[in-house]
């Protein structure tokens, strides 16, 4: 049988493993699809690749696809997020300078509680400078969300600044930025350059942060309905494998390689493992689901969550979110259920749940009896009810 | 008679970055800038304040270019590329120069369309020549250790060169693998058993 190509780009970094390990582990063969990888510049660059056909599949920023229905992309075409590639597994840093300002003010760095971690920054001379790799990011939203907890606004108290993920060491150590927010390795490279110290992981204010997802173009995905499905398979078993614990070590070898992400197998543990060094003195740091690509229905495309992003974008842009008819439906869990059901997958008896209800993992009502989700929380406590809001 | 341009030009390659110049300077008066670091990027397109800027796709730093083209709001500017979303072929052209520019004013495109047939043109021809120099060069050095790997042969198995090139040859064929790679892991093998 001939095999199906699919060119699908990608950014260096951790989260992009679910699509190498479809590829280098066997799964996207498997069903038939030549997999071919690109490792892009920029994520500007990814979205274009795709927009304009390059690509048929990227890993993707989860905000994206929602920022397309909003119209936020001006005339690109709608993307869709097929399925959620990873939770969390970014980081939240700080420059040398201000992490001793820090500890000179008896700040403790748990690495835990965003809280604590804000009321510390708050004495800080503003308005800081913050990197993110790119302003519609789930990065910016997590950063936002929590500096408006603190009274702070854009502008006077802070400005955010776009700088790719590779050069977020550099910017740091150029006294370029105070603050910055940056998927892994990128965080620990700054680590280890010696430029900075980690502050929290981005878990500590959204345990259940929806990262990335598979992105295609609507028109695609709705005109090739069988190769969708088994490119969704492929990264679906390649995610289940990531799951395995005993998977961490062979996956960093992998992610290691100069045509992905091309720094050390030992950098790529940290987060693979969930066990981070925080500062150039060595200190460590263990959060459990520091990173999640399967577990606990962690890849279904809530539509609770393209909510969620919807409203923050249209808050941050000032554009009706209501305006745009169809935003959830970007996140396809239709195309979920229908590709990943008959092999396996558990599926929700809804697709929009209440985002930041759960304090702990949880028993839900699935199609086929009963599933469990992962802990959601927001620091603040907040609960984000879809239903609710319109 | 409308004001001169002024337009930024973010290349760290010095050669690539003038070639441009040089082909834009053909199209009319214009001010431009070079900028090469990727430190303080942004800040330096934003003090120079101009109303074209051009950027390799393959550049990283486009993602920091694109948040000052999009600082009024995503809904004021285009996003990507060109003042006329509706002229695709432009863009297409673009994208495969490997280029991308972002107008940070509202140009007409008709004032914009020389300089970017001026740049796509010049694009293209710095890539290929490009390409042309990395191929040559990978020629040369499998063929040095082609080379390498008979002489291994020839002194351990008494083979002539004929003979040597043959069995890597027939070794690749029946590997599946390129002759280079066969002789390459000869090579590395046997300068870990001497």
């Amino acid at each position: 049988m001939k095999r199906i190509p699919i060119d699908a780009g990608f950014i260096p970094l951790v989260d992009a493993a679910p699509l190498i390990v479809a590829y280098e582990m066997g799964f996207a063969g498997e069903e038939g699809i030549d997999l071919r990888l690109r490792k892009a510049p920029s994520w500007s660059t990814l979205r274009d690749m795709l927009v304009f056909g390059q690509i048929q599949a990227a890993h993707m920023l989860s905000p994206l696809p929602v920022a397309s229905a909003l119209g936020l992309l001006r005339g690109l075409p709608r993307l869709n997020a097929l399925m959620v590639t990873s939770l969390n597994g970014t980081v939240i840093g700080l420059s040398s300078d201000v992490a001793e300002t820090l500890k000179q003010a008896g700040f403790g760095f748990d690495f835990t509680d965003a809280v604590a971690a804000g009321e510390a920054i708050k004495s800080l001379p503003r308005p800081l400078r913050i990197g993110v790799p790119f302003l519609m990011s789930m990065h910016t939203e997590l950063v936002t969300l929590w500096l408006a907890s603190l009274g702070m606004t854009e502008t006077t108290d802070y400005s955010i600044h776009a700088i790719p993920p590779q050069i977020m060491a550099q910017a740091v150590g150029n006294d370029e930025l105070d603050l910055f927010c940056v998927g892994e390795p990128w965080g620990s490279v700054v680590v280890d350059n010696a430029q900075g110290a980690l502050l929290l992981p981005g878990s500590a204010i959204w345990s259940a942060a929806p990262e990335k997802v598979l992105a295609t173009s609507q028109d695609w995905a709705d005109e090739n309905p069988e190769t969708t499905n088994r490119l969704m398979r492929a990264v679906w078993r390649a995610s289940k494998w990531l799951s395995k614990p005993d998977s961490a070590t062979m996956t960093a070898e992998i992610l290691r390689q100069s045509q992905y992400l091309n720094v050390s197998a030992e950098i790529l543990d940290r987060s693979l493992k969930g066990r981070l060094t925080i500062n150039a003195q060595g200190d460590t740091r263990t959060v459990p689901n520091f990173i999640e690509f399967h577990n606990d229905a962690a890849t279904f495309p809530w539509k609770s969550q393209a909510a969620w992003i919807g409203e923050r974008l249209a808050e941050r842009y000032h554009v009706d979110g209501n305006g745009a008819p169809g935003t959830q439906t970007v996140f396809r869990s239709d195309l979920y259920r229908q590709a990943l059901g008959p092999i396996g997958a558990n599926l929700p008896a809804a697709s929009l749940k209440v985002e930041g209800a759960l304090n702990a993992p949880s028993e839900v009502e699935a199609i086929d009896g009963s599933m469990i989700l992962g802990a959601n929380h927001f620091f603040d406590g907040s609960i984000y009810d879809p239903d609710q809001e319109k | 008679m409308a004001e001169d341009l002024t337009i930024v030009i973010v290349e760290q390659d010095k050669e690539r970055a003038h070639a441009i110049v040089d082909s834009l300077r053909s199209s009319g008066n214009m001010n431009i800038h070079i900028l090469s670091g990727q430190s303080r990027l942004a800040r330096s397109v934003a003090e120079l304040n101009p109303d074209v800027v051009l950027i390799d796709v393959a550049n990283p730093s486009r993602d920091t270019i694109e948040q000052l083209a999009l600082a009024s709001g995503p809904l004021d500017r285009p996003v990507a590329l060109f003042v006329d979303r509706s002229d695709g072929q432009m863009t297409q052209a673009a994208i495969e120069a490997g280029m991308s520019a972002y107008v940070v004013d509202g140009l007409q495109s008709d004032r914009i369309k020389p300089i970017m047939d001026a740049a796509i043109a010049r694009f293209h021809m710095v890539r290929r020549m490009r390409t042309e120099l990395e191929t040559t060069k990978r020629a040369l050095e499998e063929r040095k250790i082609i080379d390498r790997a008979k002489g291994l042969l020839m002194k351990l198995r008494g083979l002539s060169e004929e003979e040597a090139y043959a069995l890597l040859r027939k070794t690749a064929m029946d590997q599946g693998k390129r002759v280079p790679d066969v002789a390459s892991a000869l090579v590395t093998a046997s300068e870990l058993l001497s």
